[in-house]
């Protein structure tokens, strides 16, 4: 036996039932389940900073440099797990050169571009500009040289400019929104087309993707300010950490709600797949679906914060809860993800049969790899923040 | 005030009469609508028109097509990579069913259940539809994947990403990753042969010509005359991939 199909061999004895012969490797793997989780913590980070600025909720203010280089961070790392994926990595840049107009994966690169060029790097130069000027005089050494260069030689701080700056960056922040909802709504049509998949195929697919988005990026951030205000020894900004909260609350209300209707719909309808599908969820599902997803994921921090809104503990322990919360949803999030692109590739299209996952330890699509990918946004974030501190920014009244 | 009423009524009837009549001119100058036979209906003005059918009642499961089509195309031949394989469905007495395809049939079939169980069994060769409207085409980032002007599917293994969205689109299991080659890889109904006049490995090498392809776009070639007198369906039509695998007597349980 060639060692390099070992294996193969292993998941063919594992196969349930009857499955056509090519399906028993998973095509996607983990980074595929990363690409998702990525992206949809960068949307949903970007969206929590949109309600300060767009929707004026002025208690968020403190989270809001800090959910942009967030979704900075996470956006520049979400391209990776996808080109690692590839069997032909360099060739990756075909999807931007020659694109294919029917296919939805082809417009990712340009909706990729387009959101981290346009929206995000310009809300965040905006915001910074009259720092980055500031700091270019009175810093010295390498930070000096970054800070002038990436001023892109404005000296301008006259409160005219600051002003402008500001119409300029809300501009972009409510062309940001719909670019937010574009970004993470078509990361669900990328699998909600597909008709050849049950599991996917469902025209909620691009709004639970969407408000899951939204979920696992307020969670985020939420989990970051905390630890961010531990490390530097600050007393945190209770009315703010309240306030995400209660978006998060709402939030997981919604994707709640769209979830739950997308099953209630597939089980009443109980179409040609339905029987293969109970038998994914019960079965191969059952952990990553029910306990991790819905109940880990999702009805502990729902009722835990549906508690909180109407029971304050003090300060210290709602603290320590939305901390243990944010986990909880990211968590649970993270298993949303597996169990759309894991679990849409288990059953059989055949729907007679049950293929088998099992996640190795090293290799380009194995658990270090993917870890890896998980971790770099939280360096680059660590670095933004030292380069660029939002506690050091002069104050500007959006 | 009543004259007038029966002149607007009048008028009303001839606006929409000539509304109904229009319409129906309209309409007869659409194609038909066929979803089953919908891709042989004549699509390549220049030439052939390329599909296939399979006569389910002759196949007698040898998996010859599976193993000539390994060696014909550089198929890896572990189990894991099939271009064109054969299942075996077992219909039990008390309503089961039992599908199989071992090695994809490669090295033959056995039946395990009883004589007295089996309420019917019978052999389903599969391979790539060659849709007409392609599911994979259509979901390939790069274009890499192609419909010839004869309608037979193909990948451009020079240019495709590997990004296997294309697997993920097929609804009938037709395509892998070539573990050598890095890229996609599925039946190209032996576009090397087909171009010489010469028909698909599998299709010469089946001991009771179960298999046929040729060009729908004539009616007097054998497939089209196949499809004219038998009883033929395609796989999954509910999901209008415009598929061009024609079978004869298709049990409805198979997928």
């Amino acid at each position: 036996m060639n060692p390099e199909f070992e294996h193969l061999y292993q998941a063919l004895s594992k196969v349930d039932g009857f499955i056509y012969p090519n399906e028993i490797e998973l095509s996607w793997s983990v980074l595929i389940v990363l690409y998702p989780f990525i992206t949809g913590l960068v949307a949903g980070a970007f969206i929590l900073a949109s309600l300060e600025r767009v929707f004026n909720v002025k208690s968020l203010k403190p989270t809001y440099v800090i959910a942009l280089l967030t979704a900075f961070s996470f956006m520049l790392v979400a391209t990776m797990p996808l080109v690692f994926h590839l069997g032909q990595p360099f060739r990756a840049w075909e999807i931007m050169i020659t694109p294919h107009l029917t296919s939805a994966m082809a417009i990712f690169g340009f909706v990729y571009l387009w959101y981290l060029m346009v929206v995000l790097l310009l809300e965040i130069w905006f915001d910074y500009r009259v720092d980055l000027v500031i700091w270019s005089k009175t810093a010295t050494g390498f930070k000096r040289i970054v800070y002038k260069a990436l001023s892109l030689g404005s000296d301008d701080i006259s409160p005219k400019s600051v002003k402008l700056d500001d119409k300029l960056g809300y501009i972009v922040t409510v062309i940001g929104i719909p670019s937010a909802f574009l970004l993470h709504g078509y990361v669900g049509f990328i699998f909600g087309s597909i008709k050849a998949n049950p599991w996917w195929s469902t025209v909620m697919m691009p709004i639970i993707f969407l408000f899951s988005a939204m979920v696992s990026g307020i969670a985020l951030v939420m989990v970051l300010f905390i630890v961010i205000n531990y490390l530097r020894k600050q007393k945190i900004d209770m009315l703010c950490l309240d306030t995400i909260a209660k978006y998060l609350f709402y939030i997981i209300i919604i994707d709640f709600t769209m979830e739950s209707l997308d099953q209630i719909h597939r089980f009443y309808e109980a179409e040609e797949s339905f029987e293969i599908i109970s038998l994914l969820i019960s079965g191969h599902l059952n952990f990553t679906l029910l306990i991790m997803q819905i109940g880990v994921g999702m009805m502990l921090p729902l009722g835990t914060l549906g508690v909180l809104q109407f029971y304050k503990p003090a300060a210290h322990i709602r603290k320590a809860i939305y901390f243990v919360v944010g986990i909880l949803v990211l968590i649970g999030i993270f298993f949303m993800r597996w169990n759309v692109v894991i679990g849409g590739q288990l059953f059989s299209k055949s729907f007679l049969g049950f293929t088998s996952f099992k996640l190795s330890l090293i290799g380009s699509e194995g658990f270090l790899m993917a870890s890896i990918w998980l971790v770099v946004p939280f360096f680059i974030l660590t670095f933004l923040l030292w380069l660029f501190p939002p506690w050091k920014k002069t104050p500007v009244d959006h | 005030m009543t004259e007038k009423k029966t002149s607007l009524s009048r008028r009303n009837f001839f606006k929409n009469a000539g509304i109904a009549a229009g319409t129906l001119v309209a309409a007869t100058t659409l194609p038909a609508f066929d979803a089953v036979l919908y891709a042989a209906v004549k699509r390549n003005p220049k030439g052939p028109w390329y599909g296939i059918a399979i006569d389910i009642e002759k196949c007698i499961g040898c998996g010859t097509c599976a193993k000539t089509c390994k060696i014909e195309n550089d198929v890896p031949q572990e189990p894991f990579f099939f271009r064109s394989w054969v299942e075996q469905y077992t219909i039990l007495k008390d309503g089961s069913i039992k599908v199989i395809s071992p090695n994809g049939g490669i090295d033959g079939f056995t039946q395990s259940t009883s004589a007295d169980d089996i309420e019917k069994t019978f052999f389903v060769p599969k391979m790539c539809n060659h849709c007409a409207k392609s599911p994979c085409v259509q979901v390939c980032p790069v274009g890499a994947t192609f419909e010839t002007e004869e309608g037979i599917v193909l990948i451009d293994e020079k240019y495709c990403i590997g990004c296997k969205y294309c697997v993920q689109a097929c609804p009938y299991g037709c395509r892998y990753f070539h573990p050598d080659k890095h890229v996609v890889d599925k039946c190209t109904l032996c576009f090397h042969r087909v171009k010489k006049g010469l028909n698909p490995a599998c299709m010469d090498n089946c001991p009771t010509k179960a298999r046929i392809s040729g060009d729908l776009n004539d009616p007097e070639s054998a497939i089209s005359k196949f499809i004219r007198t038998r009883n033929v369906y395609v796989l999954k039509p509910h999901l209008n991939t415009g598929s061009k695998l024609y079978y004869n007597a298709l049990n409805q349980e198979v997928r």
